[in-house]
């Protein structure tokens, strides 16, 4: 107890004593806050509009107003002549393309179905689907302001369900944590350890009775108490500052933050094991934790639509199971129960990366 | 065997790192209170059979007491005993002289009153009272050395391994070192040194010359300058080296 004390105490002491890494780490969360809570946006604005108006009628320059009124459209080409959307497509006059036909308005008053045609540029495939998604969402709206609920309903996707603004920020948030605290935690750990080897302070702990699980708790207790406060206020930026709902248990999140934040510590450990200097230590941990939690986690890319090989190799990066659990918890309110496959695997891989860092950290010292 | 009358013995101790070995069947016992001193060129094995004494590396073969602790088997009964301080000084630059010595009595297992106390003493002993509260970067190298020391022996431990102490350091700081040194060996401590330094070495009760991995031979300074016939030390050294490298080209 005593040597666990004093290697806590001198990690803090490190952490306290250097004020800029210790400013870096709490600067970097923020300013990756900022570019991936502004930057990175996936809901779109303005997309460029052509509509080939055949009707001409009140009824239908009331759905083309309702699209540009949405923000989501901006019209570029207003035309009652027929368009050719390839043309428009391959000349980049517009995104998408709105094509109302000649009896719209009279078969609105009917109460006929009404072939509306919207066609998308699917170069940008993304950018298609969530202007697709977008025009459904305005034309649904319009026919239900008009008839009530007995509207012709088009089909509605489960995706507005939790976000119905389609507000990337609100998902992109609370991935950013999962990917921060990964980042932090890797590459803190490694970084301390490498600084010791490079130092030969670490030869100096070794010929002393102290227990390898001592050296490695004694370290890993300090970085993540300054992980957990990071992490405090990341998420509560997200909250009152992105405005990203948090409906679950801060609770529940709490407990698997703990055990995500040891997965990621321990990975840490084990980059400290192969490297021997700062820099390298460094440089592996951005690259190992980053890339796979950014690509690999479904934090932007659907996992869904990976190929079969990268999606099983998605299973063994953490940050896959923990932006399930904290989108889960924090948009979904979801329970213990709902998040079993994420949180099993979860404390598995955890288990398995804390066993075989602390394993090989005592052999590699050897 | 923890009666030994010896600090330290190793019988047939053998360290090979792939087809190299560092060290090479060396055999040695060291009483308890006396300051024996390795003499070698870099690469001899001095640094390795410390680190094998200090329970940091296992050897390849043979067998290794220290404190009467067998090294191999019971690692961590020896490190409780003994002290070590490596070649490169190895401290927290970044903390104060104050939270080094705290930190190193703290792996310990010294409780607080204790830690509290041995900085006292030692601080007063080695001129480091002052200095307590400064950070150690920005420390000249010779005072970082006698922190260094003061970290090694805080826990008041039998043994103290220093692996080149005096590296780097100017012969001022040298000489307190060895004051030092001296007042620890009266105290019934006793002190394992390595050194390439031939005025080091005339510091040592006896020393024992490494060479590949070798102990050429083992006695007391001066009676090996009377063995060569040379009157220093420096020059029986190079002899015996160019002897046994001689022999060595001539078996061939």
């Amino acid at each position: 107890m005593q040597r666990l004390r004093a290697i806590m105490k001198k990690e803090l002491l490190h952490i306290i004593r250097d004020v800029r890494s210790l400013t870096i780490i709490f600067l970097l969360p923020l300013i990756m806050l900022v570019l991936y809570g502004y930057a990175i946006r996936l809901d779109l604005k303005n997309i460029p509009l052509a509509v080939w108006d055949a009707d001409n009628s009140q009824e239908s320059r009331e759905l083309i107003r309702a699209f540009t009124h949405s923000g989501y459209f901006t019209l570029t080409l207003h035309a009652i002549t027929p368009v050719d959307p390839l043309e428009v497509f391959q000349e980049r006059r517009a995104k998408s393309v709105l094509a109302i036909p000649v009896d719209y308005g009279a078969r609105l008053h009917d109460g006929r179905a009404i072939p509306v045609q919207f066609l998308s540029d699917a170069s940008e495939s993304n950018t298609a689907t969530i202007a697709g998604q977008y025009a459904e969402q305005i034309i649904l709206s319009r026919l239900m302001s008009r008839f009530g609920t007995d509207a012709p309903l088009p089909d509605v996707r489960a995706l507005v369900l939790f976000n119905p603004e389609l507000e990337s920020k609100v998902f992109v948030v609370p991935g950013l944590v999962a990917i921060l605290f990964m980042m932090i935690c890797a590459l803190m750990t490694s970084i301390t350890i490498a600084r010791e080897k490079e130092t030969g302070t670490l030869e100096q702990i070794l010929v002393s009775p102290v227990r390898t699980a001592e050296i490695i708790i004694g370290k890993l207790f300090p970085y993540m108490f300054l992980a957990s406060l990071i992490g405090v206020v990341v998420i509560l930026i997200a909250i009152f500052w992105f405005g990203a709902p948090f409906v679950g248990s801060p609770l529940l999140l709490a407990v698997f933050s703990i055990v995500y934040l040891l997965c990621s510590l321990a990975i840490g450990i084990l980059i400290s094991t192969r490297v021997r200097t700062v820099q390298v230590a460094m440089m592996a941990a951005l690259v190992i934790t980053m890339l796979p939690s950014i690509m690999l986690s479904g934090f932007v890319f659907p996992i869904a639509s990976m190929p079969l090989p990268i999606r099983i190799l998605t299973h063994i990066v953490p940050a896959r199971y923990f932006l399930v659990i904290i989108r889960g918890i924090m948009l979904k309110d979801a329970s213990l129960y709902l998040l079993r496959f994420q949180i099993l695997p979860l404390c598995i891989l955890t288990f398995i990366l804390l066993v075989v860092s602390i394993r090989r950290f005592r052999t590699t010292l050897e | 065997m923890s009666e030994s009358a010896f600090a330290v013995e190793t019988k047939d101790l053998t360290q090979r790192f792939g087809r190299f070995t560092a060290v090479d069947r060396v055999t040695m016992t060291v009483a308890k209170g006396e300051i024996y001193g390795f003499l070698g060129a870099n690469g001899a094995g001095k640094t390795t059979t410390i680190r094998i004494l200090c329970g940091l590396l296992r050897p390849t073969s043979g067998s290794a007491f220290v404190n009467g602790h067998d090294v191999i088997r019971y690692p961590e009964r020896v490190k409780a005993g003994i002290g070590y301080m490596s070649q490169k000084f190895s401290l927290y630059e970044d903390l104060r002289v104050r939270d080094n010595l705290v930190f190193f009595g703290g792996i310990y297992g010294l409780g607080r009153e204790r830690i509290e106390q041995r900085i006292a003493e030692i601080t007063s002993a080695t001129g480091l009272t002052e200095l307590l509260t400064r950070k150690v970067r920005g420390l000249p190298t010779g005072w970082k050395q006698r922190l260094a020391l003061a970290c090694a022996v805080l826990h008041d431990p039998g043994i103290i391994f220093l692996d080149e102490p005096t590296g780097g350091v100017d012969p001022v700081s040298r000489r307190t070192f060895w004051d030092f040194i001296y007042s620890l060996a009266d105290a019934g401590k006793t002190i394992f040194v390595t050194t390439h330094y031939m005025d080091e070495a005339e510091y040592c009760h006896r020393i024992a010359i490494m060479y590949q991995g070798r102990i050429l031979m083992c006695d007391s300074p001066s009676a090996i300058r009377e063995s060569t016939g040379d009157a220093l030390l420096e020059d029986a050294f190079i002899r015996l080296i160019t002897r046994e490298s001689d022999t060595e080209t001539g078996g061939d």
